[in-house]
């Protein structure tokens, strides 16, 4: 599904060039959950940025879907995003005038699908989460749990092959966490590969495989079930 | 274009923002409304200068007899100058003059009548192509013709007024009104765009007059108009005829007192010039005055830009393109700046129309108006100046990063 080949990417702000990702060697498969832990300026989010062709990288090969995705300019990114994948933000990034409904249904509007259809399957989007009854509220009515609830509607709509979720628990309290985490894990069930970036150790637990990043480059992947044998060598080394 | 989300989009975002979305649309307004009373007014000047002309062609040549101020050749200074049947023959076979015709006005007894009927009137004698000096129109009958001039017919054309006057609705042509007591036949009646004097005056044939008041072979002010010639050709025939007029009643060419030229060629062509300046100092200030208003939209755009950034990230990471970006901005650019513009493109109109409807016309100002090609040329000059006010700006827009707009602070 993701395959990237010693990717290399830097920015560069006024004279200093900063190297932040130092060669990412990663494979994720069709259906997996996925997260990536790091503490920050690691380069996690430069790396969900990556993988969400909403930033391009300097060396290296991207692949996704089997395509690679490399100098792609902005209207093909707009595409290739629109197609394959989903968006979870910290902040949810939901558009203040529009209502619960119509910002389900934006991702359709850029399909070019008539409104009477992207209403009606956002609708069913909405329902499925349990915010039927919001559809004509305004973000800002909602709460945290409901925000983010519908940002996931919202990445979901589209039927994209992979949702990228950006510290999607980040601004929650822990039960709705893990709610959330549930809904994700719901997600990945129905055979979307998610992937979650996070700090939080208990998120990161609920997911098949931890990749964890320090300054640029993956320390180490561990699989879930041998989280606690991985701990031990730690311990041990 | 025609999408209902899309203005949906844009009325939210002017709906939340009325008194911003007011205040540039206002500065658009203001710039066309005054280039509209501007221009307006421009015209309205034109028109009341050009009115001033309308009484005669604007292509003749006037040349009336002077008294000499200088001595020449043994003649002394003082003598006045008579143009006779043979100067008129003469200016008549030069090239370019397109109609001529000698005048001279009966000052003394010209009391006219039919039957009961009495009123003092202007008796002007004249040549046909006297019409076309004058801008005539026959309303009844017909002008004066060569015929006339050659038999010395006792016939007359009569203004409006005149007929009016003597024949209160009867029928005027055909039949004889006196003149000076002599009995003439009406063979027409005349209007003329110069107003109620012009209207209330007869002219009949120069030659009949010559033998009436007993005036010789006298043909008193000659004036001619001369075609389309440029003004330099017009003030070069002044010259070589005023030459010919010199050599033929012996007075010298340098004498500005001997002959007095009236070019209305030139005067009208300086009118013209001091207009078309007019019009481009006008539209200078005009446009000037837009431009101000367009950047202050592109200003204000700017700013919607900004406070928009991280929508158009989310747009973005959603799949928008940026071609769907620059047109969103355009868009509410071009909605603003064409509503606002129209509303002051009206407004302006407004104005003028109850200008011209109130005001008193006067000789340097009547009917400010404008015409419909310079109106829907302001119309394109405002969706343009949307469409430029909103050009950067939309830019801008498109430009932005989907990972800097959605960057958490």
């Amino acid at each position: 599904m993701i395959r990237l080949k010693t990717l290399h990417k830097s920015y560069t702000t006024g004279y200093t060039n900063l190297h932040v990702l130092k060669g990412i060697d990663l494979e994720i498969d069709k259906g997996e959950l996925v997260s990536i832990m790091g503490s920050s300026g690691s380069g996690k989010s430069t790396l969900l940025n990556v993988l969400g062709i909403l930033d391009n990288y300097d060396e290296g090969e991207y692949y996704l879907n089997g395509e690679l995705i490399r100098n792609m300019n902005e209207k093909k990114a707009a595409m290739y995003r629109n197609k394959y994948i989903g968006f979870v933000f910290q902040s949810f990034n939901l558009i203040s005038f529009k209502n619960a409904m119509e910002n389900v249904a934006l991702p359709l509007y850029y399909k070019k699908i008539s409104r009477k259809k992207r209403n009606a399957r956002a609708m069913d989007y909405l329902e499925r989460l349990g915010l039927r009854e919001w559809a004509h509220h305004l973000p800002n009515e909602l709460s945290g749990g409901q925000k983010q609830r519908l940002a996931i509607a919202r990445a979901l709509i589209s039927e994209p092959s992979v949702i990228l979720a950006d510290e999607p628990t980040g601004a929650l309290d822990s039960q709705t966490s893990m709610e959330m985490m549930d809904l994700f894990q719901e997600i990945n069930n129905a055979g979307i590969t998610v992937l979650i970036v996070t700090h939080e150790r208990d998120i990161a637990a609920r997911t098949q495989r931890i990749i964890r990043l320090r300054d640029g480059i993956i320390e180490s992947i561990v699989a879930n079930g041998e989280r606690k044998k991985w701990l031990a060598d730690q311990k041990m080394a | 274009m025609f999408d209902l989300d899309k203005w949906q989009e844009i009325y939210s975002t002017i709906n939340k923002n009325k008194l911003r979305t007011f205040l540039t649309g206002f500065s658009v307004s203001w710039g066309i409304f005054m280039l509209i009373i501007l221009l307006g007014s421009g015209y309205g000047l034109e028109n009341g200068v050009k009115r001033e002309f309308e009484d005669d062609a604007e292509n003749t040549l006037w040349f009336n007899q002077g008294t000499t101020s200088l001595s020449y050749k043994g003649y002394k200074p003082g003598r006045f100058i008579e143009f006779k049947n043979e100067d008129f023959n003469q200016i008549r076979k030069q090239d370019d003059v397109e109609h001529i015709s000698g005048r001279f006005n009966i000052f003394e007894n010209n009391t006219l009548s039919y039957k009961n009927e009495y009123g003092v009137f202007d008796i002007i004698c004249c040549h046909p192509d006297y019409s076309f000096v004058e801008n005539l129109t026959s309303s009844q009958g017909r002008f004066l013709n060569q015929r006339d001039i050659d038999e010395s017919r006792k016939v007359t054309a009569i203004g409006r007024l005149v007929a009016e006057a003597l024949f209160k609705g009867e029928e005027a042509v055909g039949k004889y009104i006196r003149v000076v007591g002599i009995p003439f036949q009406v063979v027409g009646v005349f209007e003329d765009p110069g107003g109620d004097r012009d209207l209330s005056r007869i002219y009949i044939p120069l030659s009949t007059g010559q033998m009436v008041f007993n005036k010789q072979d006298d043909v008193g002010t000659i004036a001619m108009t001369v075609g389309n010639v440029s003004v330099e050709r017009s003030k070069e025939m002044a010259e070589a005829l005023k030459k010919d007029l010199a050599q033929r009643h012996h007075f010298d060419p340098e004498d500005q007192r001997a002959v007095f030229i009236w070019n209305n060629v030139e005067n009208y062509m300086q009118f013209m010039t001091l207009f078309a300046n007019i019009r481009l100092f006008i539209w200078v200030i005009g446009i000037g005055t837009i431009i101000a208003g367009i950047v202050g939209v592109s200003n204000i755009m700017m700013i919607v830009v900004k406070e928009r950034t991280k929508e158009i990230g989310i747009r973005k990471a959603m799949g928008a393109s940026p071609y769907s970006i620059v047109i969103l901005i355009l868009q509410e650019s071009i909605l603003i700046t064409s509503i606002a513009g129209y509303l002051g493109l009206v407004l302006g109109v407004g104005l003028l129309e109850l200008a011209s409807k109130y005001l008193p016309k006067t000789d340097y100002f009547s009917n400010p108006e404008i015409n419909i090609n310079v109106a829907l040329g302001a119309t394109l000059i405002l969706v343009m100046a949307g469409a430029i006010a909103g050009f950067v700006p939309a830019r801008k827009a498109a430009a932005v990063k989907p990972v800097v707009a959605l960057r958490d602070e």
